[in-house]
C-alpha cells in the first residue's frame, strides 16, 4: 500500500518538476514516476492495483513487477511516496 | 564613531508593546529592524507586529520575514521526519530541543522563530548505534580536527556535528544538556523519562525541562549570544505553561539559580518587570549590547562573559590546554 | 558607522554605513540620480568597517558586513571601497531576498516585455545589457532579475553595470557618453569598471515587465542557435539561483510558470555587433 506524498506537480516536457510539501524539496522526474504518483494520489492503493491500473490508464502494460518495485522504492526513498 | 543611539532595549519594547513601535520613524524602524535580524529574532517580531498599520515598507519586509520563518520551519520539520525515519530501526525516539521542538508542538515560543540545525536529545548509552544509524542514513562528519573530535567525544554534551550529504542539513546528537566537565550536571535520564511524544517516534521535553534547557542554554552553555532569543523562549513559555513545579525541577537539575534569573531577565525584558540584583544588570547590559546597526558593542563586557563561559564548561587547568592547543593548531581566537 | 548613503534600487532600499567617506562619496555621486528608500526604511543595511581600528588607517582594509554577512569573505582594499559596496548589496540579496524569486541574469525591456539573457559569468550578459540600452532597450538589471511569484512580471533592479577586463573598453567604445565609476584595477576578478544606468533605465525603475524570451548567451564561439526544452531551463535557473530553495512552494510556482510560458534559446557568438543582431531576429520572430 503506497500513496504519494502532498505534492504539487508541473509538467515540463519529458521531464516533470514535483514540489514535495512536507520536505521542500523539488525534484525532477521521468516516466513512469509521473504516471505512478498520478496513479497512486494521495489515498493511495494497492501494489497490485497500480499496476492494472497504469496497464489500462498508460498503456504501460510491459512494465514487469520487479521493475515497477523497483521505482516505487526509489520513490519512496526520496520520500515523494510514503509506504505503509 | 558614532555613540550608539539604540540597543537591544528596543526590541525587547517592540515585543512587549507591539503598538509602540507605530511612534517610530524611519530611522527608529531602520534600527529595530537591524537589530532583530542580527538577534535572529526579524520572524519572531514579524509575528508580534502583524496586523498593525506600520508603514507599508515595513509591512512588506515583515511579510518577506513571516514567510522565511514559515518555510524554515518546513525544512525543520523535514529534517525531524528524516531523523525520526533513521533511529526508527534501532528503536530510539527522536527527542526535540529547542526550535524545532517548539514548532513541532506549535507552541507560541515557535511562532516565527528561525531554527538553524536540528537538536535532539539521546540516551547516552545507546549514541553509538545512534550515530551509526544516522550515517548510514546519509548524515556525515563536518570534519573537525583529531583533538576536536577526541575533546568532543570524552567531555562534551554531544557528538561532532554531524551534516546530511544531500540535503545539507546540520544535526546536533546531545546525550544531556551541558558539558560533562561543567560543574553542573542535571539529570539526562530523568529529561528523557519525563518527554512527551508529539507524534509517533517524535517526542519533546516536557514543559518545565523545557524551560530548564533554555536556562541552561543561555547561562551555562554559552557566552550569551542569542540571548535574547533564547530569553524570548523563556518567556513565552512561562506565558504559556506558567511556573507550576517548575523550582523544584529546576533544583532537580542543579539549575535552581540559572532558572530563576533566566525567569528575573525575561520578565525584565519582555514582561511585567522584575527585582533585579547587580548581576542582572549587568547579564541585561550584555543581552542588550547592539547599536542601530545590529552590530554587538559593549566589546568588554561581552569578553567577560567569553571567558566565564569557558570556565563554566571546563576547570581552569583544562581549559588553558584546550585554548593552547586550539592556537597552535592555527584557529583564529574565537573571541567575538 | 561615521558616513552612511541610502538608495533605493527598484523596489528595494539599501542603508550602506562606512568607516570612511571615500566609498560613500562615490556612491553619491554615481547614484545621484536615485531615490531612497521606500517610506525611509531600507530593505537591507551594508556595513563596510575596519576588522580593526588601526585598520581604518594603515594599509585602510575593507570588510563587507550586514543584514546577512558571510563569515570567511575576505576584505578588499580601500581602493576597491564601491566594489565592496555593491558586492555587499549582492550579498544582502542573495542571501536575504525573499520576496522576489532571484535569477542571476541581465534583463532588457521593449515594449513592456522582458528579455532575460543568463549563465556563466563571463558570458557576456551585462556588457549585451549595457548595449542594447544604447539601442532602443531600457536596461532593467545586470546582475539579478526580479521574478515576481504573484503576478510573473520581473521587476527592474538597475544597479551599476559591472564591466570586467576586456568589457570595459568594448563598452567605453559604445557608450561614449555613459558615467562611468573610476577603473579599479586588481580585483579578485580582474579589472572592474562600473557604468551608471541611462536616464531611462532610472526613471523606468518602477516599470516591471512581462517576460518575453529567455536567452543563454555564450560568448567567444562561432555564431549558433538552439532551442532550450523548459527542463532543461529549469534546471539552469535554479543553479542561477541563490533564494530558490528558501523560496518554497512560490519559488517553485514562479518558475515552472516562467519555464511553461515564456520561449528560451542558448545563442554563441563571436563577438558582441553579432549578438546585437541575433537577439533582434530572435526578438522578431517572437
Amino acid at each position: 500500500m503506497a500513496r504519494a506524498e502532498s505534492l504539487r506537480i508541473v509538467h515540463l516536457d519529458s521531464f516533470t518538476a514535483v514540489y514535495h510539501r512536507s520536505s521542500g524539496i523539488t525534484h525532477l522526474i521521468t516516466a513512469p514516476a509521473p504516471e505512478i504518483l498520478a496513479t497512486l494520489g494521495e489515498a493511495g492503493m494497492t501494489f497490485a492495483a497500480l499496476t492494472e491500473r497504469l496497464a489500462t490508464d498508460y498503456d504501460l502494460g510491459d512494465l514487469d513487477a520487479d521493475a515497477l518495485a523497483a521505482r516505487l522504492d526509489e520513490l519512496v526513498a526520496s520520500g515523494l511516496v510514503s509506504a505503509a | 564613531m558614532a555613540r550608539p543611539v539604540t540597543d537591544g532595549w528596543l526590541l525587547a519594547r517592540a515585543l512587549r508593546t507591539p503598538g509602540n513601535t507605530l511612534a517610530l520613524d524611519p530611522a527608529g524602524w531602520a534600527a529595530l529592524i537591524a537589530t532583530a535580524r542580527a538577534e535572529q529574532m526579524i520572524g519572531t517580531l514579524a509575528y508580534r507586529l502583524e496586523g498593525l498599520r506600520v508603514p507599508q515598507a515595513v509591512a512588506r519586509l515583515l511579510a518577506d520575514a513571516r514567510a522565511s520563518a514559515a518555510q524554515g520551519r518546513v525544512v525543520a520539520l523535514w529534517e525531524a521526519e528524516a531523523a525520526r525515519r533513521a533511529m526508527a530501526p534501532i528503536g530510539v525516539p527522536v527527542v526535540l530541543l529547542k526550535g524545532t521542538a517548539f514548532v513541532a508542538a506549535d507552541l507560541k515560543a515557535g511562532q516565527g522563530r528561525s531554527i538553524g540545525d536540528l537538536d535532539i536529545l539521546v540516551p547516552r548509552d545507546r549514541i553509538d548505534a545512534v550515530e551509526a544509524a544516522l550515517i548510514s542514513a546519509g548524515w556525515e562528519w563536518v570534519k573537525p580536527d583529531p583533538y576536536d573530535d577526541d575533546y568532543y567525544r570524552r567531555w562534551m554534551h554531544e557528538l561532532p556535528p554531524l551534516i546530511h550529504r544531500e540535503r545539507d542539513r546540520m544535526i546536533d546528537v546531545h546525550h544531556t544538556i551541558l558539558p560533562l566537565t561543567a560543574r553542573i550536571t542535571p539529570d539526562a535520564a530523568g529529561l528523557l523519562a519525563w518527554s512527551v511524544e508529539v507524534e509517533p517516534g517524535v517526542r519533546i521535553l516536557s514543559r518545565n525541562d523545557m524551560l530548564v534547557h533554555a536556562a541552561a542554554h543561555l547561562f551555562a552553555d554559552g557566552d550569551l549570544a542569542g540571548g535574547m532569543r533564547n530569553l524570548w523562549d523563556v518567556y513565552c513559555l512561562v506565558d504559556q505553561f506558567g511556573t507550576n513545579g517548575l523550582a523544584e525541577r529546576a533544583a532537580h537539575h542543579g539549575l535552581g539559580r540559572e532558572v530563576a534569573r533566566a525567569l528575573r531577565l525575561s520578565a525584565a525584558l519582555y514582561g511585567q518587570g522584575a527585582r533585579l540584583n547587580p548581576a542582572d544588570h549587568l547579564y541585561l547590559r550584555r543581552l542588550t549590547a547592539r547599536d542601530g546597526w545590529g552590530r554587538a558593542t559593549r566589546p568588554f563586557t561581552r569578553l567577560g562573559f567569553y571567558v566565564r563561559s569557558h570556565w563554566l564548561r571546563m576547570p581552569p587547568a583544562m581549559l588553558v590546554r584546550h585554548l593552547w592547543t586550539k592556537w597552535r593548531g592555527g584557529h583564529r581566537g574565537d573571541i567575538v | 558607522m561615521r558616513h552612511v548613503f541610502s538608495v533605493r534600487i527598484g523596489p528595494i532600499g539599501f542603508r550602506i554605513g562606512s568607516d570612511w567617506r571615500a566609498p560613500i562619496a562615490q556612491m553619491e555621486s554615481l547614484y545621484t540620480d536615485y531615490p531612497g528608500p521606500h517610506d525611509g526604511v531600507p530593505d537591507f543595511n551594508v556595513r563596510l568597517f575596519a576588522a580593526r581600528p588601526w585598520r581604518r588607517v594603515i594599509r585602510p582594509s575593507v570588510m563587507i558586513g550586514g543584514d546577512f554577512v558571510l563569515p570567511e569573505a575576505a576584505p578588499l582594499p580601500l581602493a576597491q571601497g564601491l566594489l565592496a559596496a555593491e558586492m555587499g548589496m549582492n550579498l544582502q540579496m542573495a542571501l536575504g531576498q525573499r520576496r522576489y524569486l532571484l535569477l542571476h541574469a541581465s534583463v532588457v525591456e521593449r515594449d513592456g516585455r522582458a528579455l532575460v539573457m543568463t549563465g556563466m559569468s563571463g558570458a557576456g550578459k551585462s556588457t549585451l545589457a549595457a548595449l542594447l540600452g544604447t539601442r532602443g532597450w531600457r536596461l532593467m538589471g545586470d546582475e539579478f532579475a526580479l521574478l515576481d511569484p504573484a503576478t510573473g512580471l520581473i521587476h527592474a533592479f538597475p544597479r551599476l553595470i559591472s564591466l570586467k577586463n576586456a568589457a570595459i573598453g568594448v563598452a567605453e567604445a559604445a557608450v561614449p557618453d555613459g558615467v562611468f565609476g573610476p577603473l579599479l584595477p586588481g580585483t579578485p576578478k580582474g579589472d572592474i569598471r562600473h557604468l551608471v544606468p541611462n536616464a531611462a533605465a532610472i526613471a523606468g525603475m518602477d516599470r516591471a515587465a512581462d517576460p518575453a524570451l529567455i536567452l543563454f548567451p555564450r560568448f567567444g564561439f562561432e555564431a549558433a542557435e538552439r532551442y532550450v526544452a523548459p527542463s532543461e531551463v529549469f534546471v539552469r535557473l535554479t543553479q542561477a539561483s541563490t533564494n530558490y530553495v528558501a523560496m518554497g512552494e512560490r519559488g517553485f510556482d514562479a518558475l515552472t510558470r516562467l519555464v511553461t510560458t515564456v520561449p528560451a534559446r542558448a545563442i554563441d557568438y563571436p563577438d558582441t555587433d553579432r549578438a546585437l543582431a541575433q537577439v533582434e531576429a530572435l526578438w522578431r520572430d517572437l
